[in-house]
């Protein structure tokens, strides 16, 4: 994973709440089996007509936002089916920040393993950044998102925080841990499926 | 200290704990299926990974699988190369596969505890959200993104931020315990404490109305605590768990001393405390039936459509939700539920496919003939069950009445196989979510129990349940 860096970047006002993952990648573009080459699927059903034709009034649609690398969006954003192919539409799409009230479990959690930055903020504070249509610089390092003159903060735990500035590999270090799996694993009694 | 069920299963688990820290739980079932899991693979293959634990695992194909005559090749391809990926991987990396041709093929969370692979105090995941439905053993079972199964297949744990806990608890009696169902009763609570109601919680069902439930119904529950935001949700192990998960394909050798062990042990203490409370009474709950694009988004059966006000008291995110789902779902308030005429309806899903699902709405049709304008399905949940339930001639009676017939899988639950809705078709469908195009591209999903599926199929439209049985 490449390690997260500064963004400056307008962001796309997007005040939906509870939305779910099947809208945000209907299932049926699941079927790749590669992690990349999803956004241009991402919400299809809203983006496109039946014909396949850009329906002019969505939000997406408009090469305003073209570079856009921030979402924000309203509560509940994600929720629904497991599936990261929603995260890695996303990402592809060219989004590495979402900004919501609250965000669901798993959705939240498969951010951090692409690079992508969920941020929680509070309802009055989303509502003052869907109306600001400048750039503004997000900067992780510093809990920071600085719009104008102005400048909000950001809670992160600090252990993503990390993972994400560094780039690290969740595995790799999982496995620095590996003997104290191996104890475990000799010390409680795991039944094997297989007897 | 006083602990609950999930805190003891989360105690005995962990292998890495700092404080303020996620902590490395150990996991004790991966269950994998063809759509999460080809880029897990890769990944391991990419990092020259193994997996660590072959016999914690095992995997199925459900989502995409046709539920037609499975004997001809086919004919969607994209499914078709899924399908044969995960073969393939299951073969290079060793790991149990109940594929296509298999008698226990199924839903994947219909078969984990139907071959005894789901135990109780156990951790379970697979790369799909319903695992909760295992939740019912009384297992913290929960589902992963594609990432989490490349991170279980190389070191079978997992870094989790310990949830908190939220307790449910059901008192009273269901009036008429045929027509009201376990469905129901988690519509009805979802109704009340909302999509995000569970978020960052594991729900713990209790109470007699609980206990008075079947193992069956039990996971109907389960199913759906993530609709209501929970990553999981559990139900203390009783008599009627042991009983279920004995002499199964794959039930642990040392059973009865394992029961020993969990009857002492698989509880919340008296008084324990939960960060999170929720009642509800059971009396009260009628046949339900959802109306919007979220599962929060239900009524009782001899309710109206709610207008967009009533229905967000205030709230203003609610009530634009509300009118966006009307539109969608072309309703208009103040409209009898009951007046709601359907096209489509499709008894399966991980949530309602089991045998108990299959023999009561058998137990409405038997004998009747399903209304001339809707199209009517049955997708039993896995092999085993649609064996059994024509060793009980359900297959007969549902094909007499009209009713198709199928071979197991995920189907129209989300219709990535053939089986979808046409745009504006409506079905009643026993599933778990009537997300927008959930079903099929601009098909609208009501979601109900198998009875008021099967009842609706006979009528044309939705009815009071409790009035056939
Ligand atoms: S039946 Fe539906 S909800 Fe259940 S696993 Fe399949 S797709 Fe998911």
């Amino acid at each position: 994973m490449k390690p997260f860096t500064k963004i400056i970047s307008i962001i796309t006002p997007f005040d939906k709440a509870n939305v779910d993952t099947d809208q945000i990648i209907p299932k049926q573009f699941l079927k790749l089996i590669t992690k990349s080459g999803f956004g241009k699927f991402l919400f299809y059903d809203w983006r496109f007509n039946h014909d396949g034709q850009e329906k002019s009034d969505f939000i997406l649609n408009d090469s305003k936002y073209c570079d856009s690398q921030i979402l924000v969006t309203n509560e509940n954003f994600g929720c629904g089916s497991s599936r990261e192919h929603a995260v890695w539409a996303l990402k592809d799409f060219g989004f590495s920040v979402i900004i919501s009230p609250s965000f669901a479990d798993i959705f939240y959690s498969n951010c951090f393993k692409n690079g992508v930055l969920p941020i929680i903020l509070d309802i009055v504070k989303i509502k003052k950044l869907l109306q600001y249509t400048e750039k503004i610089e997000l900067d992780l390092d510093s809990q920071k998102i600085i719009f104008g003159d102005e400048s909000m903060n950001f809670e992160i735990d600090s252990h993503r925080k990390i993972r994400l500035l560094e780039g690290l590999d969740d595995i790799d270090l999982t496995l620095k841990e590996d003997e104290k799996i191996q104890h475990f694993e000799k010390n409680s009694s795991i039944v094997s499926i297989f007897g | 200290m006083t602990e609950t069920l999930f805190e003891k299963i989360w105690n005995s688990h962990v292998v890495v704990e700092k404080e303020n820290e996620p902590s490395l739980i150990y996991i004790d079932r991966h269950l994998i299926h063809e759509v999460t899991s080809p880029q897990a693979f890769d990944g391991l293959r990419a990092n020259h990974r193994d997996v660590r634990r072959r016999d914690l695992t095992v995997a199925t194909i459900d989502h995409n699988v046709p539920t037609t005559d499975r004997s001809l090749p086919m004919i969607d391809e994209t499914s078709s190369t899924q399908i044969k990926t995960l073969e393939k991987n299951c073969k290079d990396f060793g790991i149990k596969l109940f594929g296509i041709n298999d008698p226990n093929q199924g839903i994947v969370h219909v078969i984990g505890p139907q071959l005894g692979i789901t135990l109780p105090g156990s951790t379970i995941v697979c790369g799909d959200s319903h695992t909760s439905t295992q939740g019912a053993f009384g297992a913290f079972a929960f589902g992963i993104g594609t990432s989490e199964v490349e991170h279980t297949l190389a070191t079978q744990t997992l870094w989790l931020e310990k949830p908190k806990t939220f307790e449910i608890l059901a008192t009273g009696k269901r009036k008429n315990s045929f027509a009201i169902t376990s469905k129901d009763i988690i519509l009805s609570i979802i109704k009340q404490i909302g999509t995000d109601g569970g978020t960052g919680h594991v729900l713990e069902y209790r109470g007699d109305a609980i206990s008075d439930l079947s193992m069956e119904q039990r996971m109907t529950i389960c199913n759906m605590s993530i609709e209501a935001g929970s990553r999981a949700g559990l139900i203390a192990p009783d008599e009627k768990t042991f009983d279920y998960l004995n002499h199964r394909k794959y039930t642990p050798k040392n059973y009865d001393e394992l029961v020993d062990d969990w009857k002492n042990n698989l509880m919340s203490d008296a008084n324990s405390k939960f960060d999170k409370s929720f009642t509800i009474d059971v009396d009260k709950i009628e046949p339900q039936v959802s109306w919007g694009t979220n599962p929060a988004m239900v009524s009782d059966i001899t309710g109206k459509i709610p207008t967009p006000e009533e229905f967000g008291q205030n709230n203003e995110i609610q009530i634009e939700s509300a009118k966006k789902a009307l539109l969608y779902m072309d309703l208009k308030p103040d409209t009898p539920i009951i007046e709601i005429p359907i096209d489509r309806v499709f008894i399966g899903s991980c949530t309602n496919a089991r045998l108990e699902d299959l023999k009561d709405a058998a137990e409405i049709v038997n004998g009747k003939t399903v209304n001339a304008d809707v199209d009517a399905m049955v997708v039993p949940g896995s092999q085993m069950v649609k064996m059994e339930a024509e060793k009980l001639g359900l297959d007969k009676i549902f094909k007499d009445a009209n009713f198709e017939w199928r071979e197991s899988g995920c189907s129209m639950c989300l219709g990535m196989n053939p089986d979808i809705l046409k745009p504006g078709e409506r079905c009643a469908s026993t599933s778990n979510r009537n997300f927008e195009g959930r079903q099929g591209s601009g098909g609208r999903t009501h979601l109900v129990s198998p009875v008021m599926a099967a009842a609706s199929a006979i009528a044309g439209h939705f009815v009071d349940v409790r009035e056939w049985c």
